[in-house]
């Protein structure tokens, strides 16, 4: 019974992305949205990955400081870890995690709203598809900034823990000798590629769970949660495959 | 015209049937009214005949077409004749009026960015929304919304245009603005109009053919001049629900009318 209602949510998941997929009725109307989007969901998302990513930086550096205590280790591999646990999971696989939370329940309840207010039947009945006027802005836009959101926290975490090097807990010239250690360049392209898939994971799961709302402004709140719950899943179970297909 | 033939409509999986062998006329020019209690099917079957729900049996045909036959691509074409204003107005939140009331122009239409705020701002002129065009829908009153929608309805100059319960959540005195709004668009612009609606008050208003839906079936057809005075059972619980259309009758029973004309 839960396996066949999973797979028949998953028929009409694959089913809203085929219809969301072509070409829009008209393109000027598409990049407006579509530029709407990247400013809604990426930009405004910068003060929150600057702040978590500053934080989270000072954290790595200070945790693998006091857990490195030995004589047998050199100093600089605090650095060393800091940037491998940066660049392999927290720049994308973490903050997709704290990102789906705000951009998941964001076009979940938009478009959940759109639904239950009938909106979406009202671009329906004058012959716009709703599906691809209203999710492949969405889609396309998030998987186009989310990289760039990507450097930003890989920079702001790395920088986080190097400021945090000038309370005396470890010299900075030391963990700036460690972040350049042993650099392999595809660690990054790893992060980013994440970070495109790990975008349309998140905004087409949302505005799956938006999209399929029946009821009211109830459902609506309950198809958000679900909207990132589900988000959530589905990013820790691809980061897992695409760790092992892309590094192993 | 729009004719309904024998449509069946079916809810969860075939086991639970809404509508029951519907046959009906829309005419054009006119205002047609789906008149019935609450749950009686008027939505799902004005969602049927706009497409938004297939029917399991029957046909529809616009102007001779049949909808349920189309393909997507028949539909959206058909679709450009048609105009629907929605119980819940279903205006862009993100939109302001002038908005709302080009989406259908950009979308839809060949005309130049000037043009398109012409013939926006001749629709929102014509619903008497003027000063109001560059507000959002949440900054305007029920009444207010319904005209913005119907402002919208009208701007590709629909051949067809359906309303489901235009009067829903309004008070009486702005309930008749809106169905005289109607009734005037109607018959300026010779649409095809079909409203859905449980209020009395418009039927009497502006029925000139009138379909009564009781509980899924099709009840009684016919006209604002002849509802007083017909002898189905289920019509009259209906018609005669409330006192004041009960003294109504009493009132022509004593005066022995037997037609009776009602006149904006
Ligand atoms: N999408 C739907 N799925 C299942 N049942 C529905 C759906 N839409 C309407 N119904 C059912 O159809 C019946 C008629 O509803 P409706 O047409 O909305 O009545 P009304 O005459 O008040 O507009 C109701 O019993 C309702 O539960
Ligand atoms: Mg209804």
């Amino acid at each position: 019974m839960f396996f066949t209602k999973g797979l028949e949510a998953f028929g009409n998941y694959c089913t809203l992305m085929w219809r969301s997929f072509g070409v829009p009725e008209r393109w000027k109307e598409f990049f407006r949205r579509y530029l709407n989007e990247i400013s809604k969901l990426g930009i405004d998302s910068i003060p929150l990955i600057l702040i978590v990513s500053l934080f989270i930086g000072c954290l790595c550096t200070i945790l693998i400081k006091l857990n490195m205590q030995s004589p047998l280790l050199p100093r600089y591999t605090v650095g060393f870890s800091t940037r491998e646990i940066i660049l392999l999971e927290f720049s994308s696989s973490i903050l997709c995690l704290i990102l789906s939370g705000k951009i998941g329940s964001n076009i979940a309840s938009e478009i959940g709203t759109m639904r239950v207010t009938e909106q979406i039947d009202a671009l329906d009945i004058m012959g716009v598809n709703s599906a691809n006027y209203l999710i492949m802005p969405k889609i396309l836009g998030l998987v186009t900034i989310l990289p760039f959101l990507v450097i930003i926290t890989m920079v702001t975490a790395m920088f986080g823990g190097w400021a945090v090097c000038y309370t005396g807990i470890l010299d900075p010239d030391t963990y700036i000798y460690g972040i350049q250690t042993d650099f392999v360049e595809f660690d990054v392209w790893f992060a980013l590629i994440k970070s495109l898939v790990f975008g349309f994971v998140i905004s087409s799961i949302s505005a799956y769970y938006g999209y399929t709302v029946k009821g009211g402004s109830v459902e609506v709140g309950k198809a958000s949660t679900d909207a990132v719950v589900m988000s959530n899943i589905m990013i820790l179970i691809t980061d897992i495959v695409l760790t092992k297909l892309l590094l192993m | 015209m729009i004719e309904v033939k024998n449509l069946d409509k079916f809810f969860d999986g075939g086991t639970r049937q809404v509508l029951h062998n519907i046959s009906a006329k829309f005419y054009d020019g006119k205002v047609n009214l789906i008149i019935g209690q609450s749950g009686s099917g008027k939505t799902v079957l004005v969602k049927n005949l706009v497409g938004l729900f297939k029917p399991e049996n029957g046909e529809i045909l616009y102007d001779g077409r049949d909808i349920t036959l189309m393909n997507r691509k028949e539909l959206k074409e058909i679709r450009k004749e048609i105009g629907m204003l929605f119980q819940g107005s279903a205006l862009f939140d993100s939109e302001t009026v002038m908005g709302n009331v080009m989406f259908p122009l950009m979308m839809f239409s060949d005309m130049t960015p000037e043009q398109q705020r012409e013939r926006a701002q001749f629709c929102i002129d014509r619903v008497n929304l003027t000063g109001s065009a560059d507000k959002y829908p949440a900054e305007l009153s029920g009444g207010m919304q319904k005209r913005a929608a119907i402002a919208r309805a009208i701007a590709l100059n629909p051949k067809y245009l359906f309303c489901d319960e235009p009067n829903s959540g309004l008070d009486p005195k702005t309930s008749i603005v809106i169905d005289q709004l109607l009734w005037d668009i109607t018959h300026e612009f010779d649409i095809t109009t079909i409203i859905n609606t449980h209020d009395m008050n418009s039927v009497m208003g502006i029925g000139e053919n009138i379909i009564f839906v009781n509980k899924g079936h099709l009840g009684w057809v016919g006209t604002k001049d002849e509802i007083y005075d017909q002898d189905n059972e289920d019509l009259n619980n209906f018609v005669y629900a409330t006192d004041l259309f009960r003294d109504v009758r009493k009132y022509r029973r004593q005066h022995g009318y037997t037609k009776t004309k009602v006149e904006y």
